[in-house]
């Protein structure tokens, strides 16, 4: 009876295993916790695409904003598209477009092709600022304060979902800031 | 003949010339770019490093390492650098702290149940 008992160990062990491997399957997700967040946004200076400027970060201080990556060659850049556009619209937050190593007429093609709902747009076409702001894929999603700190990120693209549950309360916290001060 | 054996060479030199080329000042340089680009992960293809990955942002990480090596800055500064932006996942060195406990310490666990296991087995041999 013991030897049996034994016996049945390996097979337990494994089967835990399994089980552990499975929930790790679906549960399991390929996003990144930002160091960032809380710091204040990395030095930077970007021409804009199509306003002829040069903006640096102290140029967005004073409100909120959205900043998102995005580059004409991010298929689901184009997917989240429709809501960058939706959020931008509503007037609820300044959204300023992070133009990520992309050619100027690839992206003046996406934007006349998609809509171009961005406040400016900066080119970081050598993607330095994407480096430093950790970015490793597009599209991604930074909510900056009005003094210039990362409240958020969200990696990958924009849902209904992140925005009415992670992104919206944090707009509005950030306004009412605003309003109290 | 010697054409051929020329060929040859040339076909089997080809793999070698894939590498990028940055202009190190010196041989330590060299060493440790190639040490920094296994020691760091590529973000995107997240189960690969730097020096296997050939994604775009793994360039881009790749060509700032060189910049830091050939400007001069040591390890200790770049992989911190990498750390800052990207976080602790970027080095195959994660440091000890509350999340990666399990991770340091499960390796003793196991050994201390064998042992256990061992010493329990040889203490019954023993009296038998």
């Amino acid at each position: 009876m013991k030897k049996a008992f034994i016996a049945l160990i390996p097979l337990t062990v494994f089967l835990i295993l399994i089980v552990l491997l499975f929930v790790n399957l679906s549960t399991h997700n390929e996003v990144l916790p930002s160091p960032l967040i809380g710091k204040k946004i990395p030095a930077f200076e970007h021409p804009t695409l199509y306003s002829n400027k040069t903006l640096n970060q102290d140029d967005f201080k004073g409100e909120p904003w959205l900043l998102n990556v995005f580059g004409s060659w991010c298929p689901s850049c184009q997917y989240e598209h429709p809501l960058v556009t939706a959020l931008a619209n509503s007037g609820r937050i300044k959204v300023i477009g992070l133009n990520w190593k992309d050619e100027a007429e690839d992206a003046d093609r996406w934007l006349k092709r998609w809509g171009d709902p961005y406040h400016e747009i900066l080119v970081d076409f050598e993607g330095d600022t994407a480096i430093n702001l950790g970015v490793y894929g597009a599209p991604e999603t930074f909510l900056i304060d009005a003094d210039g700190t990362i409240v958020y990120k969200i990696s990958g693209v924009l849902t209904q979902k992140n925005i009415q549950q992670e992104l919206l309360p944090l707009i509005d916290q950030l306004s009412d800031r605003e309003v109290s001060l | 003949m010697i054409k051929y054996i020329t060929l040859l060479f040339v076909l089997f030199s080809m793999p070698l010339m894939a590498i990028e080329v940055y202009d190190f000042e010196n041989r330590e340089q060299e060493a440790l770019y190639q040490q920094l680009a296994k020691e760091l992960r590529c973000l995107v293809c997240q189960n690969q490093n730097l020096a296997d990955s050939d994604a775009g942002l793994a360039k881009d990480l790749k060509d700032q390492v060189a910049e830091f090596v050939i400007a001069g800055q040591n390890a200790d500064t770049i992989k911190q650098y990498m750390v800052d932006r990207y976080g602790d996942f970027v080095t195959y060195d994660p440091p000890m702290n509350a999340s990666t406990v399990f991770l340091w310490f499960s390796p003793l666990v196991v050994f201390l149940i064998g042992g256990l296991i061992l010493f329990l087995n040889i203490r019954k041999k023993h009296h038998e």
